[in-house]
């Protein structure tokens, strides 16, 4: 019995199609768990694009395949095939239809993007060119700024994003060979790993000393290059308690591949505990570090200060690793 | 597509004109000053990165040209812009002079004027370079501004090269003709591309 | 390949090997020195590629020193672009064919085609010569201030070889678009162009806009390197984004300058054995002018989390996706046109149809890194890595794999072993899938790419790339020893082993100097099988010299 062609490619393309979505709802092993609010919307995206993939991956391997077995030449057949040069229909049908699908994946991505609006740039500076050299701009301020131990934010970049209910944490950061070091300009808080409270928004404030470096946390979905003499933004919310690596993206050093550190998200109380503990760590510190930063754009200073800090738990690893690393 | 029908017609045609058409070794027209000329659209986007470049360093820099930077003179470079611009038009009476009569005499005069005013810019050029506040090295302007004045003078000193070689060649009787002057062609439309080149650079390295 | 030895086989004159170490203008004595020497540079950057996923067998940096593991995938990526594909699509490839397809003698300017070539060979030996002073180690893509402050002699040295390759690209690009513009016969339109010429045409127009913008990033990083400025150098002011844009927009349609000229390759190579017309020749002959124009403006997608405002991310995602519905309008009409042939299933074919579908993989996660909130994700990562591999290795290579065995006989006058054609096929197929496919997962999983110790999570699937990877570079040992052996001792190849309707396939094998005795007249479209005309086309370039114009006179 032979099947009509129209019902076969019906059942084909059910097929595909159940196939497409199967994969679309399937994929999560393929990346590691999300745990910002803006990693689901991310993954939303990826399933819809991979459902997208795997039907045309499909449809085109399948015809090749197909064509490998049923089109063979006979080994005493020598004639050509039949003439066909186009079929102007059909290709009009293939041109508009990946046509319409990018310009609806281009929508939608646009759309993810800006709901999302983890990466702004707009508030990007270029320190190096306002003050001249970074590092003097960190000294000079060091030296004229007042000690600020207060708790109150005081960088415009902090006031500038104030319109939220809840304030995003400021967390600014600081790539060098080969290690991240993390400044909270709330509270002066120095560490070579980012803690960070659950469910509470922040803001990472990224720069580099050196040469480029890219902030990364897979768990996030977000990355963002720490350029020299700039500062770039990422916005975003953990939204699931746990230990996450930060890995440098940019190619940095022989060192890159090791350029790494851990990114906690506390829940509240644990959050409060971490901040408290670095507090009574920074206070007994006082009278030897003359600065502790307060406002985000002066946390180049406080990276001036980091050899007094590396009695820091946190941070003396990290810290003896990087110079260890440099001296080699 | 291969239109069919079209297919058919060209094969007829084909078929049948097969002996006349095959002409032994036939050799293909001079295609060297379209070659060039495709040359010149290629370094003109060499020039055009790097005006680019420049514009983007002259954003992101607060003051443009950096503050303590020396202003610059416009009085010779501007003396330099009128000899550029005007060699442009006399080395275009030599080109001319060959293509209307065969003049190879007069051809060598003009390109010889050319050749005294590019130079002339040139000095100009080592001149100004000699006399300003700032060195290659100073700030991000003065190494742009040296950079492409530098990038163009060195086409010029290219330019002048040409020229030298064109006048040499025309020591030779009959090596440029009414209907052979490729080598005054090409280098004339150098020259004037070159000159344009300068014409933007001043605009944006001086006036802008 | 018994119909291939059929019916007469004229004496040819064979190029004396000495032609080949000569300045010689002959297009296709540089198109063979083109291929001979980029494939000894393909098997350079093999090894230093096999030493890279030797360390990355094991999650410790334990190998190789740091130091050298960078310098390892700088001149691993480098080597392969700049020496390999580059010079093997368009010096190669482009040089032997383009003449033979449109009628003509030579190129245009023979003698620049040669220089063209002989930058190649110093600049290359300056370039591995690089090692004995520590070579660059930034990376391909050379980002300053990094590349200001790791082996500046060797990065000097890279600098000089991308400007000089780059001049010899310019000078390859200019020669092609003249003489395909202007040195076709006159019985040949652009609309009856083979489909290589049109890829080339798109191509050399990109070689010629894109590639002195890059000259011009090498020169001003050459001079923050050399004579202490700051173009690029943020410690005194300048601006390493500013590079990042120079770079790419030559870097980018690099891309498209490794891909149209293999995409005009298969467009050849599929209507011929599978014995039927090219589907869609318009299509594909307009979709490569049209990706090589959207190529130029795309560029800064790969600096989506360098800091680019939000307004160019969105026009550069748009626009990145569009080069789908061209890309796409190509790999239809490739299934199309083999969706019903009779398909002659020999190992050009083989590499041919797998071009299609290795392609296609690429294609789909290119469309995927292009969506601005995936790529930020992904970008600097190994799913990047698996990308550009499945477009590089299984687009271009697999592209250069299948024209080198069709065109073998065409070149040579030999024909290769088919049975090791095939085994080399089937191994290059299996190491390439089981090196890079597991990489894009690496890649979602959070591997980063360019680094010589990871994450012991990521150890088992490495080793399995790594596996590949070593299938990968056995299956050139088959490939080499029947090339070598078919070159020297194959059977005799007729003029027109494959049957094919191109001008190539109707002068003997090899093309004498200067190719053809008589200007050719355009007898027959380019991809018109199955009519009748064929079969008398194919007649006539199988009968004894010089039997065409006898054949066309009856």
């Amino acid at each position: 019995m032979k099947v009509p062609t129209a019902i076969l490619t019906l059942i084909i393309g059910i097929l595909i199609t159940l196939a497409s979505l199967w994969v679309s709802q399937n994929n999560d092993v393929l990346l590691p768990i999300a745990a910002a609010s803006e990693a689901a919307e991310i993954d939303r995206l990826f399933a819809a694009m991979m459902a997208i993939a795997t039907g045309l991956f499909l449809i085109v391997q399948g015809a090749l395949l197909y064509s490998l077995f049923a089109f063979r030449r006979k080994s005493d057949d020598q004639t050509d095939a039949e003439p066909v040069h186009g079929n102007v229909p059909l290709e009009i049908v293939w041109t508009a239809i990946p046509a319409m699908l990018v310009l609806w994946l281009g929508i939608y991505s646009f759309d993810v993007y800006q709901s999302i609006d983890s990466v702004g740039t707009m508030g990007s500076h270029n320190m190096a060119h306002q003050h001249g050299d970074m590092e003097q701009v960190a000294d000079a301020d060091a030296a004229t700024m007042v000690t600020d131990q207060g708790q109150m934010p005081s960088g415009a970049l902090s006031q500038a994003v104030a319109t939220e209910t809840v304030e995003p944490l400021q967390v600014n950061v600081d790539g060098l060979q080969y290690a991240w070091l993390f400044t909270y300009p709330d509270t002066g808080i120095i560490s070579g790993e980012l803690h960070l409270p659950v469910n509470r928004p922040v803001t990472l404030n990224i720069t580099a000393r050196d040469v480029i470096h890219a902030f990364w946390v897979p768990e996030f979905r977000l990355k963002q290059d720490a350029v020299p003499g700039q500062v770039t933004h990422l916005n975003f919310q953990p939204t699931e308690e746990g230990v996450y690596p930060v890995i440098c993206a940019e190619l940095c050093g022989a060192y890159h591949g090791a350029m790494k550190t851990r990114s906690i998200v506390h829940s509240g109380p644990e959050y409060q505990a971490w901040v408290d503990s670095q507090l009574v760590a920074n206070t007994s510190r006082e009278t030897v570090a003359q600065s502790v930063t307060a406002s985000p754009l002066e946390h180049h200073a406080a990276a001036m200060g980091l050899p007094d800090h590396l009695h820091d738990p946190h941070q003396s690893d990290l810290a003896q690793a990087g110079h260890s690393h440099s001296a080699s | 597509m291969q239109g069919s029908t079209a297919d058919q017609n060209q094969a007829d045609i084909a078929y049948a004109a097969t002996v006349e058409t095959a002409e032994h070794h036939s050799e293909h027209p001079d295609l060297r000053l379209f070659g060039f000329i495709v040359f010149l659209v290629s370094e003109s986007m060499l020039f055009l990165g790097l005006f680019v470049a420049y514009f983007a360093f002259r954003v992101v820099t607060p003051e443009w040209p950096p503050e303590g930077t020396e202003e610059l003179e416009l009085m010779l470079p501007g003396i330099n812009t009128i000899i550029l611009i005007s060699s442009s038009f006399v080395i275009h009476k030599a080109d001319t002079a060959i293509k209307k009569s065969g003049d190879v005499k007069a051809a060598r005069l003009w390109f010889a004027i050319t050749i005294a005013m590019g130079a002339t810019f040139l000095a100009g050029q080592v001149y100004e370079y000699n006399h300003l506040g700032f060195g290659l090295t100073t700030n991000l302007f003065a190494s742009t501004f040296y950079l492409l004045t530098g990038f163009h003078g060195l086409h010029v000193f290219v330019g002048l090269l040409l020229m030298s070689a064109v006048l040499w060649r025309s020591r030779v009787p009959g090596h440029y003709s009414e209907t052979s002057h490729f080598g005054i062609e090409a280098t004339e439309v150098y020259w004037h591309f070159v000159d344009v080149i300068w014409i933007i650079l001043f605009l944006i390295l001086y006036l802008l | 390949m018994t119909e291939a030895q059929a019916p007469h086989l004229e004496e040819v004159e064979v190029t004396p090997w000495r032609e080949y170490f000569s300045f010689s203008t002959d297009h296709k004595v540089i198109g063979i020195q083109y291929l001979v020497t980029s494939f000894v540079f393909y098997l350079i950057g093999g090894l230093l590629a096999e030493l890279v996923r030797t360390e990355l067998a094991t999650p410790a940096s334990d190998f190789v020193p740091r130091e050298t593991y960078n310098e390892l995938f700088t001149m691993h990526a480098t080597i392969m672009i700049f020496l390999w594909i580059i010079p093997t699509l368009t010096g190669g490839f482009g040089n032997f064919l383009v003449p033979l397809m449109i009628g003509a003698r030579d190129m245009a300017f023979p003698k620049l085609n040669a220089i063209a070539f002989w930058i190649i060979p110093p600049t290359s030996i300056l370039l591995l010569c690089s090692f004995f002073v520590g070579p660059a180690a930034a990376g391909w893509t050379s980002y300053p201030p990094l590349s200001l402050m790791t082996n500046k002699a060797g990065e000097a040295i890279w600098i000089l070889g991308v400007i000089l390759l780059g001049t010899s690209s310019i000078m390859a690009g200019l020669n092609f678009l003249v003489t395909i513009l202007k040195m076709r016969i006159p019985s040949m339109t652009l609309n009856d162009m083979p489909l290589f010429c049109w890829a080339m045409l798109a191509t050399s127009a990109l070689q010629l806009v894109a590639t002195p913008v890059l000259s011009g990033a090498m020169v001003l990083l050459g001079f923050d390197l050399l004579v202490g400025t700051n173009f690029f150098n943020p410690a005194g002011g300048g601006d390493p984004i500013v590079y990042q844009h120079m770079f790419w927009f030559y870097s980018h349609p690099a891309v498209y300058i490794m891909i149209l000229p293999a995409f005009g390759l298969i467009s050849e190579i599929l209507p011929v054995h599978a014995r039927k017309p090219i589907f869609g020749y318009q299509a594909i002959a307009y979709s490569s002018i049209a990706i090589s124009f959207l190529g130029l403006i795309v560029w800064a997608h790969h600096m989506f989390t360098s800091g680019t405002p939000d307004w160019l991310r969105m026009f550069f995602m748009i626009a990145t996706m569009v080069i789908a519905v061209p890309t796409g309008i190509k790999v239809f009409s490739w299934v199309a046109t083999v969706w019903g042939g009779k398909l002659n299933l020999c190992s050009a074919m083989l590499f041919g149809m797998a071009f299609v579908s290795m392609f296609v993989v690429g294609g789909l996660s290119g469309v995927m890194v292009a969506s601005v909130p995936f790529d930020i994700h992904v970008h600097d990562t190994y799913f990047v890595v698996a990308h550009l591999h499945y477009v590089l290795f299984g687009g271009s290579v697999f592209g250069i794999y299948a024209g080198l065995y069709h065109w073998f006989p065409k070149m040579t006058g030999r024909m290769l072993n088919e049975f090791w054609g095939k085994v080399h096929f089937a191994m290059t197929f299996v190491g390439f899938n089981i090196c890079f496919l597991p990489m894009h997962v690496l890649g979602l999983q959070g591997m980063n790419r360019r680094i010589a110790e990871y994450d012991p999570k990521f150890a088992a699937l490495n080793v399995v790339c790594t596996i590949g990877s070593y299938i990968l570079a056995t299956s050139t040992i088959p490939f080499v020893v029947n090339a070598v052996w078919s070159w020297l001792a194959g059977p005799r190849a007729n003029s027109n082993p494959w049957k094919g309707l191109t001008l190539e396939w109707t002068v003997p094998s090899p093309p004498p100097v200067e190719n053809f005795e008589e200007d050719p007249v355009l007898a027959i479209g380019p991809y018109d099988y199955g009519t009748p005309k064929a079969l008398d086309f194919v007649a006539a370039t199988l009968a004894p010299a010089p039997a065409l114009a006898a054949d066309s006179l009856e």
